[in-house]
């Protein structure tokens, strides 16, 4: 696919439909893969990779670095198309001024789990189907890929691209693989069992920021974090609880438009299972106002945002909450 | 900063009951930016309000804030107050310590507690508040009244007759309501028709009203003064320009099988139907249920027959929207389903009747012509049972808590035009109690039981089993003689108990008028204010906001008519300057606000901005049109950046009051 796709871009580019092409490059380590925007059919050639390792989603990439004056392609894979069409809906990329082709993904691999094996040293991993061979500087080791899969593409909700001018590869379907039964474990802790959860996760973060940097929902003009008249801003937090209440600040501004591509997780350098706050708001969403998903097409609306006379008036009073 | 005065008020005892009031001026008085606090029995008396306007010249407040009633009761009262002493009006902020404080605590110490909390969270607002300027709307002088039953008729022509113009929407072919379909009414026992039809025909024939028969409200947008509200006209597949009423179709269609609901499916009529004679607009209407044309495409007999040339079968609904300043909701009534009270055998007997099938029974233009016989085998029926409260007063979940108020009086009514009738016909009344309050109401009841001989029987039906000989055994109690009674009756009449029509909720959220919890309508305050709904501009009239009889619902309707002509008559309306703005910098440009803004205020314009590196950007940024912006402060809470902020209610005045009340 690789191959396939340096050639398409390369073609783009010298027809001038496109001036330049957003994708994946590596950097030291085969595993160290970030997105780039590459201008010439060289630096496709030197640098333009596609593999079991792409995970970053080019779609938050595309938002920051868009330009309107000229033709981007971009390379997405079909939970990025997610990202992508939520994007255009909320008008933050400029549709006209992209060209998108969908690419298949088969689940991409997640190098802490092969550190996590005492995997130490390593040179070089290549990804040929069910297999992955890691060099390192104390010999070969050989997974499963199944088994070194990052845990979001475990729960893949979809192969299914929502939008793309062009499609490489087959069309794959929307799945259920069970993403909601962490979810499922959260709600049938106690709410002290769940409270303790979430402090001993959130205790961990260290407010790099990464999670909302990478985040595609996370696009607005300036943060509330970053405006001093919110009263929330940059001030040191008066307790470890305050600190916490970052994540579920965000959590609330990206509820129904989080389109579950679990990048905050991916991105988190304390291991936080950022994505279960989210996925916990979109099921409540789909359980109150039925199924949504946000990102399926462009200029949907969010149940959040609309109104309906047969909507679910929830009773957070009588219930407790729950 | 702010010179804030407080004025806390006693209210009689009504807060200093379970309030320490001096106590709360007291620790209110060391708040930052509090130069005064004061405590007086009646801050809305004249005196009270001269104390505040004294201490704002003597102290030179900037800011007030009074612990009292809710703002409802008398925020405007304060505001105008402060006013006529050159302070802004918008520096006023109430804190409520009766309605969420007083009135619903016991203990004194908890209760000051929560009072001192109260009024600091409204100095900490008022300490970020601005001067506002209300700004002015334009009135429609046309207005809208949904429901053209006699509460509809009597508000439309009462509004019409102060010279505006009123638009009339009802559902049915025609209008006249639950009225056209009485046959006499009580205490006077006037033929329901004679009174009601002069009236229609009023309505047709005034030159300010116009009725959309058998149309239904599709939206309502906008505001008090300037609502825009779209009407569906349903297809009748009759050109009701042409059609004159003259009823030749309804004679000729093949259709005769159809139920005819007027006489509530008691009998059968056409599928090309005018509902009465007196119908008002006369024009005949097509059943596509019933119709072989509209179904199958066999028979156009009608169009054959119709020398006016007004049947269409390809008529399509149409889609119309008006402009009108003012609503009235008028929708009426119907009795509950009986589905929950089988043991009366409603659905088992033909002879087992409501209320309402007895009139049109009794009626001279009912399927008897006016001969009171039974369903099943037209024969006289020589024992009638009637059961009051079948629904009403009902609290096990079965019908309706509330009393339905008209069945007392007319089942007096029915028993007695029975009687008078037919003496030899026995009636007997199970109640629960007889309610007569009214005008000449008790004396009415009197008369059936003293001088025309009905059996009233204090206690309730428990079963109706209808027996083989066609007659219906009729088991009740007899609670003030203590036995158990079994009669044998030719025919039992249920007095159903009346709901509010099935559309009203969702015309309520359309208007976003409030409802309680048996959907009817309510009024912005029970005793000062019952003709208005909590919404500006949406009033309220008849059976829609509670069960009423013809006298009140008409006494209703004028009452809605005056109350939408004062607001008609105004030119223009004072706006509310507690609207929403956006700021640009902070704005994504991603039409969340637009999609939850209930009034169509936000649009999206492309600015040029200037970027901190020099260059500049397009970008996409949201605009709130001030006229029409309503300040219900939606926008804000979807905005994901906090680009979208109120006036009067910002984010930051919000969040300084949560930080006070949590101090």
């Amino acid at each position: 696919m690789q191959e396939a796709m340096k050639k398409r871009a390369k073609e783009l580019l010298a027809s001038g439909e496109v001036t330049r092409v957003i994708g994946w490059k590596k950097n030291e380590f085969d595993y160290d893969i970030t997105p780039a925007v590459f201008e010439s059919a060289e630096e496709i050639d030197r640098d333009f990779r596609y593999d079991d390792f792409c995970g970053p989603n080019l779609s938050k990439f595309t938002f920051k670095n868009q330009k309107n004056d000229t033709k981007t392609l971009v390379f997405l894979k079909p939970c990025d198309t997610y990202s992508m069409t939520q994007l255009i809906t909320e008008h933050r990329v400029n549709r006209d001024a992209l060209y998108l082709i969908g690419i298949p993904c088969f689940g991409k691999i997640d190098i802490e789990k092969i550190r996590a094996d005492g995997t130490d040293g390593i040179l070089s991993i290549a990804s040929e189907g069910a297999d992955v061979t890691v060099k390192t500087l104390y010999g070969d080791k050989t997974y499963v890929k199944a088994d070194v899969m990052a845990e979001r593409c475990l729960a893949c909700k979809s192969k299914y691209h929502t939008i793309y001018d062009e499609l490489m590869g087959e069309e794959g379907e929307v799945m259920e693989t069970g993403r909601f039964n962490e979810v499922e474990k959260l709600e049938a802790m106690t709410p002290d069992e769940r409270f303790g959860f979430w402090r001993g996760e959130l205790s961990r973060c260290i407010r790099c920021n990464a999670c909302r940097n990478a985040c595609p929902a996370c696009t607005c003009e300036s943060c509330v974090f970053d405006n001093p008249d919110t009263g929330i801003s940059q001030k040191a937090a008066a307790d470890s609880f305050e600190e916490n209440m970052f994540h579920i600040i965000r959590a609330f501004h990206v509820a129904g438009r989080c389109t579950d591509c679990g990048e905050c997780s991916r991105v988190c350098p304390q291991h936080i299972p950022l994505h279960l706050l989210n996925r916990k708001f979109i099921r409540d969403i789909d359980k109150l106002y039925g199924e949504y998903q946000a990102g399926e097409e462009v200029g949907q609306r969010s149940p959040l945002v609309n109104f309906t006379t047969d909507d679910a008036e929830p009773d957070i009073v009588r219930k407790g909450g729950k | 900063m702010q010179k804030i005065g407080v004025f806390v008020c006693h209210c009689g005892t009504n807060i200093a009951g379970t309030v320490d009031v001096k106590a709360v001026a007291e620790a209110l008085s060391h708040e930052p930016g509090v130069v005064f606090a004061a405590d007086y029995p009646y801050m809305c008396s004249e005196s009270g309000q001269n104390l505040i306007k004294d201490a704002i010249r003597e102290h030179g407040l900037t800011g007030v804030v009074i612990c009292s009633c809710s703002p409802r009761m008398h925020e405007t009262t304060f505001r105008k107050a402060a006013a006529s002493a050159g302070l802004n009006s918008y520096m006023v902020e109430i804190a409520n310590i009766r309605e969420q404080c007083s009135w619903i605590h016991k203990d004194m110490k908890t209760a000051t507690e929560k009072a001192v909390i109260l009024g600091r969270a409204a100095i900490a607002k008022v300490a970020l508040n601005t001067p506002l300027t209300a700004s002015e709307t334009p009135v429609t002088k046309r207005a809208l009244v949904i429901g053209g039953g006699i509460a509809g008729i009597q508000t439309a022509l009462d509004i019409a007759d102060a010279g505006f113009e009123v638009d009339i929407v009802e559902k049915e072919p025609t209008i006249g309501g639950k009225m056209a379909q009485i046959d006499k009414t009580f205490p006077t026992l006037d033929c329901a028709a004679c009174i009601l039809t002069p009236k229609m025909v009023d309505c047709a024939q005034n030159e300010k009203i116009h009725i959309y028969a058998y149309s239904e409200v599709e939206s309502v947008k906008g505001f008090v003064g300037n609502f825009t509200v779209g009407i569906k006209k349903k297809a009748r597949y009759v050109d009701e320009t042409k059609c004159t009423g003259c009823g030749l179709c309804t004679e000729k269609c093949p259709m005769k099988k159809t139920p005819n609901l007027f006489n509530l499916g008691l009998d059968t009529r056409s599928a090309i139907y005018i509902p009465f004679a007196q119908a008002v607009p006369k024009v005949a209407t097509i059943d596509a249920d019933y119709c072989n044309m509209l179904k199958n495409g066999r028979c156009g007999v009608c169009s054959k027959v119709c020398t006016a040339g007004a049947i269409d079968y390809h008529q399509q609904d149409e889609h119309i929207e008006e402009k009108y300043g003012a609503i009235v909701v008028a929708t009426g009534f119907n009795p509950i389903k009986l589905d929950n009270f089988d043991e009366y055998a409603y659905a088992q007997s033909p002879d087992v009747v409501t209320s309402l099938e007895l009139e049109r029974l009794m009626n001279a233009a009912g399927p008897n012509g006016g001969t009171l016989l039974r369903p099943s085998d037209k024969t006289h029926p020589h024992t009638i049972v009637f059961v009051q409260c079948v629904g009403s007063r009902d609290t096990s979940g079965c019908g309706k808590p509330y009393c339905s108020k008209i069945c007392c009086m007319y089942t007096a009514k029915h028993a007695m035009l029975i009687r008078d009738k037919y003496p030899d016909t026995e009636v007997y009344v199970f109640y629960i109690d007889v309610r007569t309050p009214g005008k000449n109401f008790d004396e009415f009841y009197r008369r059936a039981v003293e001088e025309y001989g009905v059996h009233y029987i204090k206690g309730m039906v428990g079963k109706v089993m209808p027996q083989k000989n066609g007659k219906l055994l009729v088991r009740a109690s007899d609670l003030l003689a203590g036995e158990q009674l079994k009669i044998e009756a030719d025919m039992v009449v249920l007095a159903a108990a009346i709901e509010p029509d099935k559309t009203a909720r969702s015309l309520a959220t359309m208007l976003t008028a409030s409802m309680d919890t048996n959907d009817f309508f309510t009024e912005a305050h029970p005793k000062l204010r019952p003709v208005e709904s909590p919404t500006a501009g949406i009033f309220l009239s008849g059976v829609c906001q509670g069960p009423k009889d013809i006298p009140e619902t008409v006494a209703q309707a004028s009452a809605a008519a005056a109350k939408v002509i004062g607001l008609l008559v105004k030119d223009k309306l004072k706006s509310n300057p507690c609207i929403a703005h956006a700021n640009e910098t902070l704005c994504n440009g991603c039409s969340s606000c637009e999609r939850v803004c209930p009034y169509g205020a936000i649009t999206y314009v492309d600015k040029e901005f200037r970027m901190p590196d020099r260059t500049t950007k397009i970008r996409r940024v949201a605009s709130v049109n001030a006229a029409v912006c309503q300040g219900c402060g939606a926008c804000t809470v979807a905005c994901p950046s906090g680009a979208m902020d109120l006036s009067g209610f910002s984010n930051q005045q919000i969040m300084a009051e949560v930080d006070a009340i949590c101090r």
